[in-house]
């Protein structure tokens, strides 16, 4: 268990001089002990870099890495004594289950009862204890994955444990079973986690503080409800929720705000006096409206579609401005082609200008 | 079920007539030299398997056989271990690895008569390096006149030619290896022969299986160089299969038991390979799941 | 045109990759095949485009059977999970290269138009490894398309991209199926996907066909429980129980009432959504009481996972919810949203109307 800070940037070319040659723009950022930290963003926007600076296995161009207050920025995974599972089981295909688990413990030359019992105590964990004596290469994919943790797991002094995108082969049904597993194991151990993945659902029921990285930086950090309700950034609003935040071109005039093509009153006075800015309101919060009601305005509904738990209207806003909605079975559903009204402004809208949140 | 195409026959008669007159019908001719006592182009008297029992028996022929799987068990054990510390010694990116590449490859390139001359040259104690310095150091080496010391040469010169083989498989094999394996090892705190031994040589196995079946088939059939080097001598020391067969049918015009034993030495080539092969193959699949699909 | 399997099986050596199954395609419309990995889809798919023979059985197109004809006469599209172009030729090229080999006229104006479709043009110079997944996935579609094949097979082409990348995808596939007139059929292994294409479901288990009909049809009312447990994200809740006269005995003495056309006494296992829980009550509800074991926040919604006396229950609450650890919670459902299965796992009685 540390509590593992960072303040560093990580450059491609020796002069960076721009963005661009940044991987990792400078950021200062700690990780408490104990917590559990997702890094969530698209591909390419640096969470794995991030993950293996702190693992070690990237050294980063410049500043440091500190665990505990010490500065661990050269030396080796192994050292740091931190433990990774990645995208694809890694495990030693020549032994068995229980050996794999006991090799991390073996090399530290650990006594072999303390081995035996340690093995064992993490194999009930994982719900592994029936598999001990198989071939760990002949097991299914989320078991191979329960091994590989396993390893991390064993060592008692592990600092911090690091996830790569480690559901990526898992089948849908079985990620459940494993989240809940992983989750159940924080609760346990009290280990500090940081959980890298481009899958929005598996970063904020995993962790309590997620960061949500896009081209090199973070651009919010944040617990689940936080990023939800409130993201400081259009990017969060996009790439948090299924699907994301709905943005509307608006605009401040004297008698309130105009949003796409539609004149409503200004919710708050701030706005009126700025000419373009974007209102960003989540499908979740988006209802169906009295005509000419409050806050509403009017669409034309392109798709209507059955999710099972909810429904999912899509609808044209003004010129070319498309806005979904998610809908409860309960009410009665347009159709599509209909006119209807959508409630946009409520508590729950943010505003935004050049992308940051400014009400 | 399956739709059966008739244009595929005639598309591939051209290929079919070059094999049956390069392969099958030379070989139908041996089989036929095997069954009969060839006294003279006019008289020939089938003798059955008369032949085939005869090489069995033969002193001459179970001494070549002996002497072949001395020299290729030796040659495996030598080469495979090496080729494959050649392979993890080699760089895997940038220009580096691509100049040693194609240093490792060039001894491949040789003709392989050439090699036995090199060799040859290379031997001799008053014009070749080894044996110039192997004089002068003392040591009395002759390859012409010390059965054991021909013997060393051969292997050495067929180590030095066929080894590369053995480290650019096992090169390709190490390259497939994803990265994150040595990870995972490096922070489980596995040692470099960990590594090595739990992760590098099971996922060697199917490179090392083609590697095995290669040298071991290719040795068992050596001919070219050791035949310029000592030229089978001193004596029979280096006299191996192919080069006994040879001598029996070309040098002696002995076409009978030579035929007879052809076949036996395709046959005795084609059961070990087999052999070898589904050990090999049971050893790599024991562990993995059934195949994926859908 | 209309596609029909009838009575084809696989089998490869000893195994069972598919067992006997019909199966004829709604003609120009969305079929998803939804199953779990190594469920058969592939292998029904390949057998759809004419890739592998069934070991029995015929495939006919438009009435005729072509289970003899190799892919190559069968005029079908199809696009891979592992984004596949000629990784030597540019865009332009591949997009262009089914209109070549047909020598069909106007190519240039026709590749534009594809690659203004997808979202491609600025590309159509570059080499398919110059691009990203999802733009090399984007070029292979924009391939298929260009063969205008009436068939057009979908092997889970969505899976290794990001989740983001996935959804507008999606989204974009839905208005290019809902534009062409080609039969397309849509392999995923998730049920959340299957539900937004839309059109027709085949649940596909263990090499098995378990159901077949239009998606909301498919989803509302199982068949049986493997097919709601397949076609359910998250899983659903299943409780073991006994008919009671009346209505239903679960475990632990909870009993509510609903009508059954089975005998008291009987063997049934009882399903319940998770977004069919509640933690208010209203009249009528079920109430059960448990403990709290853990709660999961996806933002938009609350993932409750309790133990309570019938089992252990998932429940999907609107909203960001709070627990505690432990805390003692009820959960509340409405006898109308329950499913029930007979003992050998199918449908008894299903919800009606809205869920």
């Amino acid at each position: 268990m540390a509590r593992i800070e960072l303040d560093l940037a990580h450059a491609y070319k020796p002069n960076p001089q721009r963005d661009e040659d940044y991987a990792l723009l400078p950021l200062k950022m700690t990780f408490a002990d104990g917590g559990a930290y997702a890094l969530l963003g698209p591909s390419g926007c640096g969470k794995t870099t991030m993950l293996n600076i702190i693992s070690g296995l990237v050294r980063p161009s410049q500043g440091r890495v500190l665990f505990d207050g010490k500065d661990v920025t050269a030396l080796t995974p192994q050292l740091r004594n931190i433990a990774q599972v990645f995208q694809f089981p890694v495990i030693y295909d020549t032994m068995t289950v229980a050996e794999n688990l006991a090799f991390p413990l073996k090399n530290r030359g650990l006594a072999a009862d303390r081995i035996k019992q340690r093995v064992g105590q993490i194999a009930e964990m994982l719900e592994l204890s029936g598999q001990l004596d198989q071939r760990a290469a002949g097991l299914a994919a989320d078991a191979k994955q329960k091994v590989s943790l396993g390893r991390g797991l064993v060592r008692e002094d592990v600092s911090a444990v690091l996830f790569d995108e480690p559901l990526t082969v898992i089948d849908p049904h079985l990620k459940w079973q494993l989240r809940r597993k992983l989750k159940q194991i924080h609760h346990q151990l009290k280990l500090t986690l940081v959980y890298v993945t481009h899958d929005q659902v598996e970063a904020l029921t995993f962790a309590e503080q997620v960061l949500v990285m896009t081209r090199g930086r973070t651009v919010q950090a944040g617990s689940a409800s936080e990023l939800f309700e409130r993201p400081q950034h259009t990017f969060v609003g996009h790439f948090i929720g299924s699907p994301g935040m709905n943005f509307l071109p608006a605009s401040g005039t004297a008698d309130g705000i105009e949003v796409a093509g539609t004149m409503l009153r200004s919710p708050r006075a701030a706005l009126s006096s700025i000419r373009n800015f974007s209102l960003g309101v989540r499908p979740e919060y988006v209802s169906l409206a009295a005509a000419k009601a409050d806050g509403a305005v009017p669409a034309s509904v392109t798709q209507l579609q059955d999710v099972g738990t909810y429904w999912l209207l899509t609808a044209r806003v003004g010129a070319d401005t498309l806005v979904r909605a998610r809908l409860g079975g309960e009410q009665a559903m347009p159709k599509v082609g209909d006119d209807v009204w959508l409630q946009v402004v409520s508590e729950h809208t943010c505003y935004y200008r050049n992308e940051e949140l400014i009400a | 079920m399956k739709p059966v195409n008739q244009k595929a026959w005639l598309l591939i008669l051209p290929v079919v007539l070059c094999v049956a007159f390069s392969a099958i019908l030379p070989l139908m001719t041996v089989v036929n030299y095997s069954v009969q006592d060839i006294i003279s182009p006019e008289r020939r008297i089938f003798v059955g398997t008369e032949w085939f029992k005869a090489v069995m028996r033969d002193d001459d022929l179970q001494g070549a056989l002996g002497r072949q799987i001395v020299f290729s068990l030796a040659v495996l054990l030598v080469e495979i271990p090496l080729g494959i510390m050649l392979a993890l010694s080699m760089p895997a990116k940038g220009w580096q690895s691509s100049a040693v590449l194609v240093l490792v490859a060039i001894s491949l390139l040789i003709p392989w008569n050439v090699v036995g001359t090199i060799w040859q040259i290379y031997g001799r104690a008053d014009i070749g390096l080894m044996g110039a310095t192997l004089a002068a150091l003392g040591i009395e080496y002759s390859y012409t006149g010390n059965a054991t010391q021909a013997w060393l040469t051969v292997l050495l010169m067929d180590v030095w030619h066929w080894t590369p083989l053995v480290a650019l498989l096992c090169y390709a094999g190490l390259r497939a290896i994803p990265d994150a394996f040595y990870q995972a090892a490096s922070i489980d705190g596995a040692s470099k022969f960990a590594v090595f031994r739990y992760i590098q040589l099971p996922k060697l196995r199917g490179v090392l299986m083609i590697a095995v079946l290669l040298r071991f088939m290719d040795s068992f059939m050596i001919y070219t160089e050791p035949f310029v080097l000592t030229g089978g001598g001193p004596g029979n020391a280096t006299t191996f299969l192919s080069q006994y067969l040879t001598q029996k049918a070309v040098g002696q015009f002995d076409l009978g038991p030579a035929a007879a034993f052809s076949l036996i030495y395709f046959l005795i080539i084609l059961l070990l390979c087999f052999i070898l092969y589904n050990w090999m193959q049971r050893v790599g699949t024991a562990d993995k799941p059934g195949a994926g699909h859908g | 045109m209309e596609l029909r399997l009838e009575r084809v099986e696989r089998k490869v050596g000893p195994q069972t990759h598919l067992y006997p199954l019909d199966l004829g395609l709604v003609p120009r419309a969305v079929t998803v095949l939804l199953g779990a990995t190594q469920a058969g889809k592939t292998t029904l798919m390949r057998l759809m485009a004419g890739l592998d023979q069934p070991s029995a059985g015929k495939v006919r197109v438009d009435g005729q059977d072509v289970t003899g004809l190799p892919v190559r006469e069968r005029n079908v599209a199809m696009v891979y999970q592992q984004f596949i172009n000629y990784p030597s030729m540019t865009v332009a090229d591949n997009i262009a290269s089914p209109l070549k080999l047909r020598r069909e006229s106007g190519v240039a104006a026709r590749v534009q138009a594809l690659a203004a479709k997808l979202h491609i043009e600025p590309f159509l110079q570059r080499l398919p490894a110059e691009l990203s997944g999802g733009q090399q996935q984007r070029v292979a579609l924009a391939r298929a398309l260009a063969k205008n094949a009436p068939l057009m097979l979908l092997d889970e082409p969505l899976v290794n991209l990001d989740y983001k990348l996935r959804e507008e995808l999606r989204e974009e596939l839905t208005q290019l199926f809902a534009g062409g007139d080609s039969t397309v059929v849509y392999a995923t292994t998730e049920p959340t996907e299957a539900l937004l294409l839309g059109g027709y479901t085949a649940v596909l288990d263990a090499g098995e066909l378990l159901q077949y009909g239009p998606t909301s049809e498919v989803f509302r009312r199982p068949r049986s429980i493997r097919v709601a447990r397949a076609f359910s994200d998250p899983p659903m809740n299943l409780m073991s129980g006994t008919a009671a006269p009346g209505g239903i005995t679960l475990a632990g003495g909870v009993a509510f009432a609903i009508a059954l056309p089975v005998a008291v006494g009987a063997a049934l296992t009882v399903g319940v959504r998770a977004g069919a829980l509640r933690v208010q009550g209203r009249d009528g509800d079920l109430a059960l009481a448990g403990s709290v074991e853990l709660a999961e926040i996806s933002g938009s919604d609350t993932f409750l996972h309790a133990e309570t006396p019938v089992g252990e229950l998932v429940a999907q609450l609107t909203g960001v919810h709070q627990f505690e650890l432990g805390a003692p919670v009820r959960l509340y459902l409405s006898p109308a949203q329950v499913y029930v299965f007979d003992a050998a796992g199918d449908l008894l009685v299903a919800p009606n109307g809205k869920t």
